[in-house]
């Protein structure tokens, strides 16, 4: 298989359509976290009720389309092979959880991979929707709309009071949890992100990197999301988020501009030697391999490095991890072997866009 | 200033919740902050262990209900659910509750864990299912008449209460019509 085609593959169609403040949003997502009213929750549930989820949802859902949605997958997870699995993860279609179980759990995903619902992970269905960029509303609007055509087939577990009920009570009120994934190299180079994140956890939100272990963000790449579930609508969790996001992507503006006036030649020179590490390396780990990708991603919005298509960032960062890596190797690599491919395989998408 | 919790690290982060309409400040350090669960990452990172450790520390310092710490974990170690037989101090453990009933079964030890993960919030203010929502709409707003009645009677109010009370009847009608048309 060409690199071509395995990308066409590997990246989910979504991903290469731009969206609003591309330059800084990466995608914005909304996940609904349900149950059934009847069964136990998959944490106490036995292999008949978790079976009774399973099934349910394939009969009901395998190969059915919702809206755009086309063509649910049913994917079962004990089907699966260990590089599979891992996959399903690196491309975020699937929680670290759903994998470790081979009980019962499944996950649907629509063609065009925006849409994918797991089943019995930590409750019994876990709606996932994506857009490409900043759009949460649009985003919140499709998962509502999705929502309630599952519903009308499913008696979901929902109290007056408490809201919808969930496993773990850090869910339930909403069930949602509401989130961005965003570029923030200049916030990083000039430190100002460390003074923003404990005023962001203020606010009620929580910032992570998304790649990448504990609080470290590879790649410059950070999620945003609500910790509260409980008590507020939907709509104002949103809102409270969307406004958090407008002021970063202010600030990483202003600090790319910034950035430019007071050091181009020197952002300039960083952005090229990134570009040439790529393009030249034959070993490379992920962490250089990740500020690389992120560097010559902003030299493409700053309009430095221009032949360079902008979803490299969003392509590579997904292809140079371990599952993806040995997919394409088409059999499992020692972590030597994985950098010497890595190195590989980037110089190998560098060269297509030239 | 010193973190509140350790009293040994300096406090870093200054949260501002707002619980019940009274405001409450926390000086607490990184770490204890993470681990108290004051503030905490959402999806896989949450903590299970986390969130108990925190409730924990908060049945044993009631600041709702001083005098009261003994019996409150002595009942709560009977307490099981009927429905899928988890039982309260098993939900302690695992931070998860088994099935929809355990919120019904636990409803008594729960507004302290949920004010807890949600800043002071114990009630669900967001979206009703669609198909089942206007009958859930409907139970809703009963309630909540039926709490302000019980005011207006208390405060003596007692044409209003009158006025009120039609209103309740109207709602337990469209409650019942709605309960035939689903048999039907
Ligand atoms: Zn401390
Ligand atoms: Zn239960």
């Amino acid at each position: 298989m060409t690199l071509q085609q395995f990308m066409n593959e590997a990246i989910s169609p979504w991903m290469r359509k731009e969206g609003p403040d591309s330059d800084i949003v990466l995608s914005s997502r909304i996940r609904l976290a349900r149950n059934f009213v009847q069964v136990p929750f998959p944490i106490v549930a036995n292999e008949e009720d978790e079976l009774r989820i399973y099934d349910f949802m394939r009969e009901r859902y395998e190969h059915v389309s919702f809206q755009d949605y086309e063509d649910f997958n049913f994917l079962s997870i004990g089907e699966l092979s260990g590089v599979e699995k891992r996959v399903l993860v690196e491309k975020h279609l699937v929680s670290p959880h759903l994998i470790e179980k081979d009980q019962a759990s499944a996950v649907l995903i629509s063609k065009n991979e925006q849409v994918s619902i797991m089943i019995n992970e930590e409750d019994h269905i876990r709606i996932q929707l994506y857009f490409p960029g900043f759009q949460l509303n649009q985003a919140l609007e499709k998962a509502f709309e999705l929502d309630d055509w599952l519903e009308e087939n499913v008696d979901y577990a929902f109290d007056a009071t408490r809201g919808y009920l969930t496993s773990c009570p850090t869910n339930v009120g909403t069930g949602m949890r509401a989130s961005v994934m965003m570029h923030l190299p200049a916030l990083v180079l000039t430190q100002q992100i460390n003074r923003m994140i404990p005023a962001i956890n203020q606010l009620g939100l929580v910032v992570r990197g998304i790649y990448g272990e504990g609080s470290e963000a590879l790649g410059n790449v950070f999620q945003i999301s609500n910790q509260i579930t409980l008590g507020k609508t939907e709509e104002d969790i949103v809102a409270d988020l969307e406004s958090v996001v407008h002021q970063l992507i202010e600030h990483e503006r202003r600090a790319r501009e910034r950035l430019l006036e007071q050091s181009g030649t020197r952002l300039e020179d960083r952005i090229y030697r990134a570009y040439g590490v790529l393009e030249h390396s034959r070993i490379i780990e992920s962490k250089e391999a990740a500020r690389c990708i992120s560097d010559v991603r902003l030299g493409i919005d700053l309009d430095i490095i221009k032949h360079v298509q902008q979803h490299i960032l969003n392509e590579l960062m997904i292809l140079i991890q371990p599952g993806f890596l040995q997919q394409y190797a088409k059999k499992s690599l020692t972590a030597n072997e994985r950098d010497v491919f890595r190195a590989t395989l980037i110089r190998e998408r560098i060269q297509l866009d030239k | 200033m010193k973190c509140q919790e350790c009293q040994k690290r300096p406090a870093t982060l200054h949260l501002k919740h707002v619980i019940n309409g009274q405001k409450r400040e926390h000086h607490v350090c990184e770490v204890c902050a993470k681990e108290k669960g004051y503030v905490s990452s959402p999806d896989e990172g949450y903590s299970l262990h986390h969130l108990l450790t925190g409730l924990f520390n908060f049945d044993s310092v009631p600041i709702e209900s001083q005098g009261q710490g003994s019996n409150h974990l002595q009942s709560s170690r009977d307490l099981q659910c009927d429905k899928c037989g988890l039982t309260f101090s098993q939900f302690k453990r695992s931070g998860k509750f088994g099935c929809a009933q355990c919120y019904e079964t636990f409803s008594s030890r729960l507004d302290p864990i949920l004010r807890r993960v949600h800043s002071g919030n114990t009630k669900h203010h967001g979206k009703i299912p669609k198909r089942r929502g206007g009958h859930l709409h409907m139970k809703k707003q009963l309630a909540s008449y039926k709490a302000e009645l019980k005011a207006l009677i208390e405060q003596e109010a007692f044409e209003e209460a009158a006025v009120l009370r039609d209103k309740i009847k109207q709602v337990e009608q469209g409650i019942r019509d709605q309960e035939a048309g689903d048999d039907a």
